[in-house]
């Protein structure tokens, strides 16, 4: 196994790159807030890529009655929704500059509900680009379409079709919304996959179930097994979705944190998908290991147990963030499925989190909510965190050159980051330089491109020897003709009648 | 000057063994036959196979091609590495000439252990080459080296199996059986050790603690 126990060698490194980072930098590489894996999977300390630029609690965001386990967060270009769970209202908050947020408004109730008109437990909010608002109503059964002051359009209800449980509640919990009106949404209890609605209201089926899948263990352990143990063993169910979040292209990434520990441990299941319009999981998994969060977790002081994925967000440069809840950590990951870093953990300290609840992006800007803390943490990428945004969007433009660039400007501050280095590498490849990319990629270990810069190598390196590569061939196959030959005649002069009778 | 000659002649029989391994190779019924029976094998060139060998095996981890062989260097000891070879070795020659030698085995442990070590060639003989060769493949090309890597140890263990055969004069059924026997045999010698090494650590550690104790009190 490539797992290994993290070393203290870790943190002596951490501060060799501290010492070689300069002073321009405000980065904190020893204090192991951010940290990401190499290809061993030993952890390797790393500058932050983001700060804490605030932690916004209900005084600071001037409101009257305080948030009370709020569930929900949404970004709209710069205004953030938040489901105040706990009083049952919606609040409406504007970025106003890099470090300040304004309170602009309280959605209480819903004007011309005929149901009420009031939230009861809101869990989820959303709001589409042509003007309205969804709410996942959770304890009213429901999913409330609104428009942006709060009137009443319409809900979307429980199911009455018969693939969908009658006998339990539809208790939505979490809620995504394509451009086409469409409600993707999560229902406790309810492990069929999300639960999908037309625009109109209809339900149209699940999305995404997870395959049962069975092992001939347990085949073997249930035939050997009595009836009555049979009926106490675990029934194979697939697993419900915790949350979901749909991305810029409109697919949907979903988490899972019903799983087992061995099973998440050994990859035999995904617990973060990317879903399409089929329900197949499109997420790209070419990282060393899978998408887990922490590759190991211990059991002291009071957590123990795999990363559990409350939530996650994407950005349009397919970099998505995985918000685990049992640490407090936030992991992001690149659209390979590598890991890029991971940052966080549980505590009162700004950039730490007692129970987060969800995440979203504005721009390059992270949002963290907190239900027990019941404050929103903002965090801002720093110059190294930017440094590895410039260097992947430049590299998906096709600005090879100049990802590599910011790859060596983002090694010159972390020599210990793998993928600065296999960045570097793709970037000289790309630009046909592939002796030097394959120092690179060998260096960290990565196969495939290094046979992809290794065969073009290879072919330009037989190009151009190709006049010795002949004459050793030929050389190789003549002359041990003419040794044959002339061994022969002299073997044959030797023989020769004319004098043998001397 | 006859010493010299003398000197001489032990070298060229020494290299006369030698060059009989690669006999043994193509043909293992009648080398292995010879190999004690026509006395063509030599101590010195069992020797000199089983030093390539475990030079093969230090080396692979150096020079292979990062595409087959990843090594964490923090974790690599080379006496282990030297000692899975040569433990290994060991046992099975004990193990071996213990169960053979009650049972109408012919061959003696010196000959166990040469017939054994001339039956390895094949490693030595295959990887060094795919040690070159591991370096100027991508990973399209795998499958070469993995096929030769496979056959190596294949062609080894053929080799070996037909060996004790050869030595002990066995019928190969009765050979068969006597090697997994034999692999028995590894197993009781090893689980001997590991006891006769707990046993003696503990003892040492109960002294120790006994002299410190004393040590202690005075």
């Amino acid at each position: 196994m490539k797992k290994r126990l993290m070393r203290m060698t870790a943190c002596v490194m951490a501060a060799g790159v501290l010492a070689v980072s300069g002073t321009s930098i405000t980065a904190r590489a020893d204090s192991g807030y951010t940290y990401t894996y190499d290809y061993w999977g030993d952890i390797q300390y790393s500058p932050d890529a983001y700060e804490p630029t605030g932690v916004y609690t209900s005084a600071d965001l001037g409101l009257e009655v305080n948030m009370r386990a709020p569930e929900g967060l949404f970004v709209y270009g710069e205004y953030i929704y938040v489901c105040d769970t706990g009083n049952n209202r919606i609040l409406e908050f504007k970025r106003m500059d890099v470090d300040s947020i304004g309170f602009v408004r309280s959605i209480d109730g819903i004007t011309g509900d005929p149901n009420g008109g009031a939230f009861n437990s809101p869990t989820d909010v959303c709001v589409t680009a042509d003007g309205f608002m969804y709410v996942a109503d959770m304890n009213n059964n429901r999913v409330l379409k609104l428009d942006m002051d709060g009137n009443y359009i319409m809900e979307f209800v429980k199911p009455t079709d018969a693939t969908f449980d009658q006998e339990i509640d539809f208790l939505p919990s979490k809620i995504a919304v394509d451009t086409a009106g469409r409600v993707y949404c999560v229902a406790k209890n309810v492990n069929k996959g999300l639960v999908k609605f037309e625009n109109d209201g209809v339900f149209s089926g699940f999305v995404g179930a997870t395959p049962v899948t069975f092992d001939w263990t347990d085949y073997i352990w249930k035939r050997l097994a009595t009836k009555a143990q049979r009926e106490n063993m675990a029934s194979f169910t697939p697993t419900e979705y915790e949350n979901l979040y749909m991305d810029y292209e409109g697919f949907i990434y979903a988490t899972i944190t019903q799983a087992n520990e061995t099973d998440i441990d050994n990859g035999s299941t995904d617990v973060v998908k990317r879903l399409n319009l089929m329900g197949s999981d499109i997420l790209v998994r070419n990282g060393e290991y899978s998408i887990i969060g922490d590759l190991y977790w211990g059991d002291g002081g009071g957590y123990n147990g795999p990363s559990l994925f409350t939530d996650v967000t994407a950005m349009e440069n397919d970099i998505y963030y995985l918000l685990d809840k049992v640490r407090g950590r936030v992991f992001a990951y690149d659209d390979q499925g590598r890991m890029l870093y991971a940052f966080g953990g549980p505590g009162n300290m700004n950039g730490y989190f007692r129970r987060p609840a969800a995440i979203d992006h504005m721009g390059h800007d992270l949002l963290v909510l907190d239900s027990l803390d019941n404050a929103i943490t903002l965090f801002t990428p720093t110059q190294y965190g930017q440094l590895i945004f410039d260097a992947i969007e430049q590299f998906q433009d096709g600005f090879y050159e100049e990802s590599g660039a910011s790859w060596q400007k983002v090694m010159d501050l972390n020599n210990n980051y793998d993928l600065a280095y296999i960045g570097i590498g793709r970037a000289l490849l790309r630009q046909e330089k592939y002796e030097e990319a394959m120092e690179y990629f060998k260096l960290k270990y990565d196969d495939d491109n290094y046979s992809k810069a290794f065969k073009e190598y290879r072919k330009e390196w037989v190009e151009d020897h190709i006049g010795i590569i002949f004459t050793v061939i030929v050389l190789l196959l003549v002359v041990p003709l003419v040794i044959g030959r002339i061994k022969r005649v002299k073997w044959e002069i030797a023989k020769a009648e004319i004098f043998m009778k001397q | 000057m006859i010493a010299s000659l003398k000197k001489n002649q032990k070298f060229a029989e020494y290299k006369r063994s030698l060059r009989f391994a690669f006999y043994c190779l193509t043909h293992p019924l009648d080398g292995f036959w010879d190999l004690t029976h026509e006395k063509r094998g030599s101590i010195a060139a069992a020797n000199t196979i089983l030093i390539l060998t475990l030079l093969a095996r230090l080396m692979r981890l150096q020079f292979t091609g990062f595409l087959f062989l990843r090594v964490y260097w923090p974790e690599v000891n080379i006496l282990l590495q030297v000692g899975s070879v040569v433990f290994v070795l060991a046992i099975w020659c004990l193990g071996n000439w213990g169960l053979t030698t009650l049972f109408d085995g012919k061959g003696r442990l010196s000959q166990i252990y040469m017939a054994t070590c001339y039956g390895m060639l094949p490693y030595p003989l295959i990887q060094f080459p795919l040690i070159i060769l591991s370096n100027v493949v991508t990973a399209d090309e795998a499958e070469f080296y993995s096929v030769l890597s496979g056959f190596s140890l294949l062609w080894a263990a053929v080799l070996i199996v037909v060996a004790m055969a050869q030595i002990h004069e066995y019928k190969m059924s009765k050979n068969l059986l006597f090697i997994v026997f034999t692999a028995f045999a590894m197993l009781v010698i090893v689980f001997i050790l590991l006891l006769f090494f707990s046993m003696i650590s503990q003892g040492v550690a109960y002294f120790i603690s006994l002299v410190r104790e004393m040590l202690f009190r005075i």
